[in-house]
């Protein structure tokens, strides 16, 4: 019988086809990526972390301004490259049993808990899901910042890279990082490094994302630096109505508001 | 050629002005050869939210039902009307199910949602074959003409457009895109949401 749930995990029904379909030669089609160049550092009291905005599929720029720092718990975030469904589904699996773990344990969660629960379910995947990530995050333990590749592997170092756009960021910070920067400095060398990807890096591209974590607050600088934005156009390009011909039409209108007018009294509660 | 290639079509969705657009073409074809000329791959899942979806036509055909099973359930346990934004989500998190099996279709969304002071908001939304969300405030293309469509929306569209002036800009853009994709046309739909009715226009456009 068909159940109304269905069971938790992934559903193969279709794969016995797609495989069918794949050994004629025909190849898979492409799935969404974010070519991406995210970063991470620490600094004096806690860690930055940073994103470009482009989602590519193939050559092809699909979001201009997508969202790569997804948020794991207030005080623990994690930027996403790699195949862009897998990052936002992994990372929001993860972002919902950090909560569950913390009203279990009546604690905040710790980063090394993100850590491990990613790195499980990148493993059992046998890297099959491609995400690669940067996590960092400030906990009773201090600031953390790990990067965990696609199969499982994770390291803890001061400042990360990840994306096709790593090289060029890498370049930036083994050139300019120092310990205990503050966080402006820190801030800077985070856009420098990004601004390095989107403009050496096809796959990166359009504005800076930044996120500055410390024990007392989180604070998401969304699109702080937007070094590619479109001019306005001079000239408005619009059609003047009744240019497209059209062969038939049918209007449904739909009910916006209601209004209920009694006809007669005499159904009134008695408030004597 | 790939399999999403099989049996062409195309789809477009648009932000005006407190309303939205969505447009098809209406192709049904075996690789080269034209099978169908009314071959709706646009679909009303309530009065405000039309769901479009190119790809392989046996997924579409699924997927639509599917899609109507599962709202179907949201409206009767909910005991409420489902919101575009949750709507997105519902197609998102069913493609991403099947990640390692999927459909070979890329949805593309279009309605008008409600917010909690009384008034309403256009939304728009695509997802790629394994259900990556991508909101966009301009527009959204997907299907074989979506290279082209990227192009021709990004040079025509602007914003605040009115519901009648989005109504030319769309279709202008879905008839010039296709007539440069030999795997799209044979027809075009398009629908044009406001926040008080829904307009529904079949074009005149070429057929070859």
């Amino acid at each position: 019988m068909t159940s109304v749930f269905s069971p938790p995990g992934f559903n193969f029904s279709n794969q016995s086809r797609n495989d069918f379909i794949a050994e004629k030669g025909i190849p898979m089609p492409k799935a969404t990526s974010t070519g991406t160049t995210i970063v991470g550092c620490l600094f004096a009291d806690g860690i930055v972390l940073g994103a470009d905005t482009r989602a590519t599929e193939g050559d092809i720029v699909a979001d201009k301004n997508c969202e790569k720092i997804h948020y794991i718990t207030e005080s623990i975030r994690c930027c996403g490259a790699g195949t862009a469904a897998d990052t936002e589904f992994t990372t929001a699996l993860i972002s919902s049993n950090m909560e569950l773990h913390a009203l279990s344990t009546g604690r905040k969660p710790r980063v090394v808990t993100a850590m491990t629960m990613l790195k499980q379910m990148l493993f059992r995947h046998h890297g099959n899901i491609g995400a690669a990530l940067v996590l960092g995050g400030v906990d009773a333990t201090g600031p953390h910042l790990f990067t965990v590749a696609p199969h499982g592997s994770t390291d803890k170092l001061p400042y990360v890279t990840m994306g096709s756009g790593s090289l060029a960021a890498m370049a930036v910070f083994e050139s300019s990082w120092k310990p205990n920067m503050s966080r402006d400095d820190a801030l800077q060398l985070v856009k420098d490094a990004i601004s390095a990807g989107i403009f050496n890096d096809l796959g990166s591209g359009s504005n800076v994302d930044a996120c500055i974590i410390t024990a007392s607050h989180t604070e998401m600088l969304r699109n702080v630096e937007m070094p590619n934005q479109r001019v306005e156009k001079e000239r408005q390009y619009r059609f003047a109505r009744g240019t497209t011909a059209w062969k038939s039409e049918e209007i449904r209108k739909l009910v916006v508001s209601e209004e209920v007018i009694l006809l007669a009294g005499g159904d009134e509660m008695d408030t004597t | 050629m790939s399999i999403m290639d099989q049996n062409g079509g195309s789809v477009i969705a648009m932000v005006g002005k407190d309303c939205v657009a969505i447009a098809s073409d209406l192709r049904l074809g075996n690789e080269a050869l034209a099978v169908s000329s009314n071959f709706q791959k646009i679909f009303p899942i309530t009065d405000r939210i039309y769901l479009g979806l190119p790809g392989l036509a046996t997924d579409v055909t699924t997927l639509k039902e599917r899609f109507r099973f599962r709202v179907n359930m949201y409206t009767i346990k909910e005991e409420r009307e489902i919101e575009p934004e949750t709507f997105a989500h519902l197609v998102s998190s069913t493609l991403y199910e099947h990640r390692f099996g999927p459909y070979y279709v890329e949805p593309v969304m279009a309605g008008i949602s409600k917010t909690p002071s009384g008034g309403f908001k256009p939304f728009i939304a695509a997802t790629d074959l394994i259900g990556c969300l991508n909101y966009a405030k301009d527009f959204v293309v997907a299907g074989t003409a979506s290279s082209k469509l990227y192009g021709v929306a990004e040079g025509l569209w602007e914003p605040d457009l009115e519901p009648e002036d989005l109504f030319e800009t769309i279709s202008q853009t879905i008839m010039n895109a296709l007539d440069r994709d030999a795997y799209s046309g044979w027809g075009c739909i398009v629908h044009v949401l406001t926040k008080d009715k829904v307009i529904t226009r079949t074009l005149k456009a070429r057929m070859d």
